[in-house]
């Protein structure tokens, strides 16, 4: 039998606003615990919550970029359940009426383009953070202490249809939601940091068939990778089980990314019955069309607006305009390139190619590398002027990524300038043809292609330096007299 | 000095005949007095008191009089549900026996800014959850007109040390008629203002879509002078309007004539107390005498306004006491072995019995499955009930009733039956519920206990109702009635 | 509407109330009564009726993204129950 399986993912993203959801506490990390705390944010008696402008107009940037329908009214709820990092005993969420629904996300797996739905967009306020005393776990503590810094923090959830069909799949769209966010100042994104966290919901259904199976909620995942892991992992726990005609549980289960695997909690789960009910402290937020098209016109132009820009305007394929745009930072780095010079397939062909290689081994962004525009259309000059050859440029490329020196600097003092001088390589490549008489033959009787080998051992005999075209004819010019 | 009421003390002050440090020493001497009979008072703070009217006789000396706020060096009790910085403010809740809060109620501030000196914080029901404060987590208040009765609730303390004469003014919360049927049970005035006029933000929650602070006084001319006080927008509270504030002085006009009044059939019938009836058609009559136009009205949803709160409130507040918890404040158990049993045993011991029953009653309404069928029902009622006021009002200025069904119950009357407890709020429940102003003010006895008449206005005319009162009030004497202790 | 004792204990777990045998007895009937008289709000037609949250309508109240540093996060910290290391301690957590 053929399986599928049908993705979910709930997202939540730290809003990048300087204070707290509901009051003025600084949003800033590191903090010593309990500092960034007020009446308000640790629910002293009789404190009353203010709604921060800046985390409404993040979160309708984020539901324009998710060309999400803006809902006229949304109103604030309550979610109610007692955990001690949760200072009320209700978290301020929004739930009968959010902020924004109906949209979706683009994303590109294996070539494919794939549209992944969006079904909404609300506000919330995150909770504080629990320490374990006497175990790494939260079984088996003695104690626990609560740190309410975090508490507060304006959060945006986004919940996706069960539009994604593989781990892959669900692991492209946690990049592209994050690349997403920080292209448009939302959220610095980092899973790790847990700035960007996410639940997902998987089941696995019979292929062909149009209603869902029994589904599992997976959380506790800190990276891209323990998105697609575990999502792997539970995958291959659906199918089989599924395949011995067995029966899913509806559960939730926790991520291990020390072995990779799934656990449910011990004991029965208690049903949560959150009693939702409008926050009646807080009254609806109704966005005007004039705040919204505000908001629109200054996120200027959208990823998927840039992509198709750069598809049009500079030829570019469409797997490397996505490339580009994916982070804002490269996006920007390439049209500055282009706009110095009109070489758009070459310059997207460095950034995608070496420069990123070079960025992604070091784990560094393009912001925080010691290269510039300039930079990169000085090398491709270079290039083309026959100074160096390509092959030579990676090298001076690796060279300047490294010290931070010039690439003037970085090619006068390793030598590295293409041999263009006749004299030298005539004496070159005389010493070649002299060394390999049976290629020189085998010209001679014709296979005039063997001139590649003989290019390539002149090009070993300078070291890469000598200019290619010239080599070549020089060769010619030899062989032939 | 201390039988006096603020506007009389103000001109004494002014013209340095008292000294705000005799007055508060007198307002104190007569806690010492009365206070074992009357309890009105969880926390008296005496020390702080005389320290801030040392504080105000010199702001009177320093300025001149036409700048002296009219509240300077006025002895004030404030209802324990109004968070006091650094002074115990217990909602008189065992599970805040021991809480200081960290920061001052909007009202404390705008309070201490005026010049009023804080006397102390006053008892109440636990949580302003009950009308007789016999619920009180900490201990009874009595009626200072016949002890035997209680002071009505819940800011039972606040209108009985009014009454005793332990304090000049005070404030209180009300929810479901909080301020106005105790100022009826106790012979003072008690007003509650348009909900979002006063900031709530301090005010510990009970139900926040209703709760409202506002004055408690010994006239209409001191609730016109302690409401310019307490009004006003404030950037911390979300549901408090930024609407211009009128000098509600200019309001205390002696002149009803052709005032539209609407009494309210519903509440002129069935339940209420035939003295109680007797009373009000008196005030009626008396309104007419001075020009008014009385007419009869109906409101047919009134009929269903108690169970309509009943659900909203408890609803409300189950959610706000979620925060009393044993991790950040207030009482911890001491059987708390883990997590789950520190919060069961916490919440036992710490809550009063209708606090839990409120809380139960409001979970419920709220838990999956019956939500529709209470609390957004509920919801839905509360639409009809304004619309009923919005169709009275497109005809009255005010509308008038008694502030509740009889006078002053006797302690333990009414304690076995939650339910007849509740229905006595007929008369000011549907006020909160629309989020309308409304007054109590004396306006007779029975059994040498005081009634008090309602006198409800249209959202954010206020003016109109203390209009209404004011001239009530200056064309009778009840509001100079003493009690005797 | 009658409650029956489960609901009571069900709800009573919801609301981290914990309860004696006799208050179980007590609202039980309570809770009937009162929710029997609410019951009266079912006869009532509420159709095209939109619910009221707040009594005196209002949106968009917002405040600028500002810092405000708090000057009382020790008074905070003093009204802990259980404090250490600057932090609220809890008993350990079984869930």
């Amino acid at each position: 039998m053929s399986y599928e399986t049908v993705i979910g993912l709930e997202t939540h993203a730290q809003l990048a606003t300087e204070s707290k959801m509901f009051c003025g506490c600084p949003t800033k990390f590191g903090a010593k615990p309990n500092t960034n705390i007020c009446p308000v944010c640790t629910g002293q008696p009789g404190v009353l919550p203010v709604t921060n402008k800046k985390a409404i107009e993040l979160a309708i940037k984020t539901a324009i970029a998710l060309n999400c329908k803006i809902e006229p009214q949304s109103v604030f709820a309550r979610k109610n359940y007692f955990y001690p990092d949760l200072p009320k005993g209700y978290q301020v969420s929004q739930y009968e009426l959010p902020l924004a629904t109906n949209g979706h996300l683009e994303i590109e797996v294996g070539g494919n383009i794939r549209k992944i739905g969006i079904i909404r967009v609300h506000l919330e306020e995150d909770a504080g953070k629990s320490i374990h005393q006497g175990a790494g776990r939260i079984l088996g503590s003695a104690s626990s202490l609560i740190d309410y810094n975090r508490t507060g923090t304006p959060l945006i959830e986004i919940v996706s249809e069960p539009d994604i069909r593989s781990p892959k799949e669900a692991a492209v769209f946690m990049q592209a939601l994050a690349n997403l966010l920080q292209y448009i100042g939302v959220c610095d994104a980092k899973m790790e940091e847990g700035s960007l966290r996410c639940d997902a919901n998987l089941s696995v259904r019979e292929r062909g068939s149009s209603e869902f199976g029994v589904r599992t909620e997976l959380k506790n995942m800190n990276s891209f990778k323990a998105v697609e892991k575990a999502l792997l992992f539970e995958e291959k726990r659906h199918t089989e089980v599924l395949a011995d005609g067995g029966k899913i549980s509806q559960e939730t289960r926790f991520f291990d990314d020390t072995t990779n695997t799934t656990h449910g909690m011990r004991g029965k789960e208690e049903a949560h019955d959150y009693r939702y009910f409008p926050e009646p402290d807080l009254v609806p937020v109704a966005p005007d069309k004039k705040w919204v098209e505000a908001i629109r016109s200054a996120l200027g132009e959208l990823p998927e607006e840039r992509k198709n820009r750069f598809i049009a305007n500079h030829r570019l394929s469409s797997n490397d305009a996505f490339l580009l745009i994916s982070q804002r930072a490269t996006a920007d780095f390439f049209e500055e390139c282009v706009i110095l010079l009109n070489k758009p397939k070459i310059i997207a062909n460095w950034i995608l190619g070496d420069l990123q290689a070079y960025l992604n081994a070091r784990n560094l962004t393009i912001k925080q590398a010691n290269f510039s525009p300039v930079q990169l259309v000085e090398l491709i000059q270079l290039i083309d002027k026959g100074t160096i050859s390509g092959k030579i440029a990676k090298t001076v490329l690796i060279k300047v990524l490294e010290t931070g020196n010039s690439v003037k600097d970085v090619i006068a003092e390793s030598g590295m300038t293409q041999m263009s001088d006749e004299g030298t390589l005539v004496k070159i490549v005389q010493s070649v043809l002299a060394a390999n008489p049976k290629q020189v033959e085998q010209y001679k009787a014709g296979k005039t292609t063997i001139i590649a080998f003989l290019v390539g051992q002149v090009m070993k005999e300078t070291k890469g330096r000598a200019n290619p075209g010239l080599a070549n004819k020089i060769l010619k010019q030899e062989l032939d007299t | 000095m201390n039988k006096k009421t603020a506007h009389e003390l103000n001109n004494l002050l002014v013209n340095k005949k008292i000294s705000s440090v005799e007055l508060t020493k007198a307002v104190l001497d007569r806690i010492d007095k009365t206070e074992g009979k009357v309890q009105a008072y969880v926390t008296v703070t005496r020390e702080d008191a005389l320290k801030q009217a040392k504080a105000a006789d010199s702001r009177i000396s320093e300025l001149p009089d036409t700048r002296i706020p009219l509240l300077t060096g006025i002895p004030i009790a404030i209802k324990d549900n109004m968070c006091t910085k650094g002074v115990l403010t217990t909602c008189s809740s065992k599970i805040l026996a021991n809480y200081i809060p960290p920061y001052n109620a909007t009202v404390v501030e705008k309070i201490k800014a005026a010049g009023a000196v804080i006397v102390g914080k006053a008892n109440m029901d636990e949580f302003a959850m009950g009308s007789s404060t016999e619920n009180s987590g900490l201990h009874p208040t009595y009626n200072p007109w016949d002890l035997e009765r209680v002071p009505g609730g819940s800011s039972g303390g606040s209108a009985a040390a009014v009454a005793a004469n332990e304090c000049i003014l005070a404030t209180g919360s009300d929810t479901g008629g909080s301020i106005r049927q105790p100022a009826s049970f106790c012979g003072v005035v008690g007003f509650k203002p348009t909900y979002g006029r006063v900031s709530r933000y301090g005010l510990i929650a009970f139900a926040s879509s209703l709760d409202q602070i506002g004055p408690l006084t010994k006239d209409v001319t001191d609730t016109a002078i302690l409401m310019n006080v307490l009004v006003g927008y404030d950037p911390k509270d979300s549901t408090s309007v930024n609407q211009p504030v009128p000098d509600y002085q200019k309001a205390l006009i002696d002149n009803v004539k052709n005032l539209k009044i609407g009494y309210i059939k519903e509440l002129l019938g069935q339940g209420i107390d035939q003295e109680v009836k007797a009373s009000i058609e008196q005030a009626m009559k008396k309104l007419e005498e001075l020009g008014a136009k009385l007419i009869e009205v109906s409101m047919p949803s009134f009929e269903h306004a108690v169970a309509t709160y009943y659900l909203i409130a408890p609803a409300e507040a189950s959610s706000n006491l979620a925060r009393y918890d044993g991790v950040k404040f207030g009482h911890r158990s001491k059987e708390a072995k883990d997590l789950l049993t520190m919060y069961y045993n916490t919440r036992r011991e710490g809550f009063g019995a209708e606090v839990k029953r409120r809380i139960m009653l409001g979970t419920y309404a709220l838990s999956a499955g019956y939500y529709d069928a209470y609390y957004l029902k509920a919801l839905k009622v509360r639409t009809l009930i304004k619309q009923d006021f919005d169709r009275a009002f497109m005809k009255y200025d005010v509308l008038l009733s008694p502030t509740a069904p009889s006078i002053a119950f006797k302690f333990g009357e009414k304690t076995a039956d939650p339910l007849a407890m509740y229905i006595s709020d007929i008369a000011t429940i549907p006020i909160n519920l629309a989020g309308l102003p409304a007054i109590s003010l004396p306006c007779g006895f029975s059994k040498k206990a005081p009634i008090g008449l309602q006198i409800i206005g249209r959202a954010f005319d206020e003016e109109t109702v203390l209009r209404a009162a004011f001239t009530y009030e200056q064309n009778t004497d009840w509001h100079k009635q003493i009690p005797e202790l | 509407m009658a409650i029956t004792k489960k609901d009571v204990e069900h709800v009573a777990k919801l609301a981290r109330l914990g309860l004696s045998e006799e208050e179980i007895e007590l609202f039980t009937r309570q809770l009937s009564a009162i929710l029997d008289f609410a019951g009266s709000l079912q006869k009532l037609d509420t159709k095209n009726i939109l619910p009221t949250s707040h009594a005196i309508p209002m949106k968009n109240v917002l405040r600028e993204d500002k810092v405000v540093t708090c000057q009382n996060t020790e008074d905070i910290l003093a009204n802990a129950p259980a404090e250490e290391d600057h932090m609220f301690r809890v008993p350990r957590i079984i869930e």
